[in-house]
């Protein structure tokens, strides 16, 4: 129990002490997350909201399809991004491989369903009927469109947060294409496996807690948006 | 509620022939109708008969699979942004979305790019209109329902439309805020005077608001015209019997008079009705309960041709009024009185009665 409290106490100094290297380690974390679940967002949104309100033959494969992209396991990722970029692969030209660009291309695999999942169900917990009032009192059809997502916008917020825990707390695949190299592609997941490899529990453990304070408060935010959620609308009729 | 402005050649918006199909189900065929501006023109009938799908279509919102729109005689093409302009529809659920009620208010002057002022001083002057300036802050989610309707209603006003399609304004509501918003729609035609077209299942709204009342049953207009022609005429029995007819039974015309006949009824009775028939044809004759008088068997007799012996079989009493139902040899009629009536008559179950209907209150329907 005593290497567990003394690597915490060492950890909390080591956060307040400004330490560089395990700053530039989160920053490069959040750098690289943070740009996966935006191209996420981009991607993501518009084809939930498509999935969600389009209605055509093949959509409940579609939307399965989405649905299992949540359970993604990030190491098969890992390994179809790595082999997209190897030297031998399709996109091997663009020497991405252990960059920063092949980790948040990876996250972007595993965020952009995340974020399509959570869309798909916000926007169809909005009544189609508010699109067509809004319609019927002159709006554009994109109009319309943008006041259902904006009706929705909690839960997308929610979205945003889901797939932003999702990826930063990932380690298989920013492993395997991004190398964990010092400096360059060490995040805080792969640096908390190296560093506790190497026996420096205080680093690992003040890598831990960063992580653990950053998807605390994702979920944080989550919840807080579920509970926010509008009084239950009642059922629709003709 | 006659046309205030100077008078109009050419009906606002006419549809002909208008038809829709979902998944291979017609929903509507053929329909036409003209709206005409300063007049409210109802469409009546029962859930399911199509009219949100006429509705959509007259107001531009979805393009008709068969027949033509026109407004202010021009075909409508589709996506016409002329009517989605001019016309405004608020659906039966008021439809808020998160904000204020003025945010609400002013969701369709932003559409329409109207300045910030102008848009906030005609959310002002709508709100006004219906009593609800004091809400203009509040959040949508902390209205009652009738506030949220008005707030609906405010929202398609502040756009001084056209044309305004009302679905089934008074669906949600209690009695009281019902009878508040009908009062306000009444006030809001003699104001502004667009054409209000007014979806319901409703006779007794219909033919409270409407000038002209067109009756739709399973995608087909049945019948149409000025509310007391629908009342006094019904063209079919579906018409009859929505808008509150009861049924005798069957029967066949005996002989035939200067106006009226005689029809032989299935029970034995002979009933005397207004209108013209070959003597032979099967018939069915209908009646409002409202029509039959009830009096002491004693009572002298008065002007109505049509007189039976009753005895009274059920009461159930519907606030002020009392529907009963009287047994008469060999049937049943239906009868509406007052409660003041039925306690001066002194009516309990069992008392005999003499119900007496006018031959100008019956309506021969050929079978």
């Amino acid at each position: 129990m005593d290497i567990f409290v003394e690597s915490i106490g060492q950890a909390v100094r080591l956060l307040f002490s400004g330490d560089p290297y395990l700053w530039q380690i989160i920053g490069r974390s959040l750098q690289v997350s943070g740009i996966a679940v935006l191209l996420g967002l981009l991607v993501g949104i518009p084809l939930g909201t498509w999935l969600g309100l389009a209605r055509f033959p093949g959509r409940g494969v579609a939307v399965a399809l989405v649905n299992t992209g949540l359970a993604l396991p990030p190491v098969v990722v890992g390994l179809f991004v790595y082999l997209m970029l190897s030297r031998q692969g399709p996109l091997g030209s663009l020497g991405w491989l252990y960059t920063p660009s092949a980790m948040i291309g990876a996250q972007f695999v595993l965020a952009a369903p995340y974020v399509a999942a959570i869309t798909l169900a916000a926007v169809g917990s909005v009544p189609p009927e508010l699109r067509l009032q809004a319609r019927a009192l002159g709006a554009s059809r994109w109009q319309a469109l943008a006041l259902h997502l904006r009706e929705a916008r909690l839960s997308l917020m929610a979205a945003v947060a889901a797939g932003f825990g999702a990826v930063i707390s990932e380690v298989g695949a920013v492993m395997m294409v991004g190398g964990n190299v010092h400096g360059e592609t060490r995040v805080i997941t792969t640096a908390i496996v190296l560093e506790t490899r190497r026996g420096q529990f205080a680093t690992a453990m003040a890598l831990g807690l960063i992580l653990l304070a950053i998807a605390f408060a994702a979920n944080a935010f989550i919840t807080r948006v579920q509970q926010a959620q509008p009084r239950r609308r009642r059922p629709l009729t003709s | 509620m006659k046309p205030k402005s100077s008078p109009i050649q050419e009906a606002l918006l006419r549809g002909e022939e208008l038809s829709r199909v979902y998944d291979g189900r017609c929903v509507l065929d053929a329909a036409s109708i003209e709206i005409w501006g300063g007049r409210v023109q109802a469409v009546l009938g029962p859930n399911g008969a199509g009219k949100s799908t006429l509705m959509r279509l007259l107001a531009g919102l979805e393009a008709p699979d068969g027949g033509r729109l026109f407004y202010k005689g021009r075909q409508v093409a589709r996506h016409d942004t002329e009517l989605r302009r001019a016309a405004v529809a608020v659906l039966q659920r008021p439809y808020l979305w998160r904000g204020t009620v003025a945010q609400n208010v002013e969701f369709g002057l932003r559409v329409r790019r109207l300045p910030a002022t102008e848009r906030r001083e005609r959310a002002r002057v709508a709100l006004e209109t219906l009593d609800i300036a004091p809400l203009a802050d509040a959040p949508v989610n902390t209205l009652s329902g009738g506030e949220a309707q008005r707030v609906a209603l405010a929202r398609a006003l502040a756009l001084e439309p056209e044309i305004l399609f009302l679905d089934e304004p008074t669906a949600d509501l209690d009695v009281t805020a019902r009878r508040q918003l009908l009062a306000d729609l009444e006030r809001i035609v003699h104001r502004a005077a667009p054409a209000i077209v007014l979806i319901t299942h409703d006779p007794g709204e219909a033919f409270a608001l409407a000038d002209r009342v067109a009756v739709i049953e399973a995608g087909v207009i049945v019948q149409s015209g000025a509310p007391a022609d629908i009342f006094e005429s019904p063209a079919t029995e579906f018409v009859a019997s929505f808008t509150g007819a009861e049924f005798m039974l069957s029967g066949r015309v005996e002989e035939t008079g200067v106006g009226t006949m005689t029809v032989l009824l299935e029970s034995g009775h002979t009933v005397e009705v207004a209108g013209q028939a070959v003597v032979g044809t099967s018939v069915r004759v209908a009646y409002r309960p409202e029509d039959v008088v009830i009096a002491p068997p004693t009572a002298t007799a008065t002007s109505a041709r049509n007189r039976f012996a009753a005895t009274v079989a059920r009461l159930y009493p519907q606030g002020g009024l009392v529907r009963l139902r009287l047994d008469v040899d060999g049937g049943s009629l239906e009868a509406i009185i007052t409660r003041h009536a039925l306690e001066e008559l002194g009516l309990a179950v069992g008392t005999s009665v003499v119900a007496q209907i006018k031959a100008t209150a019956l309506h021969v329907f050929l079978l």
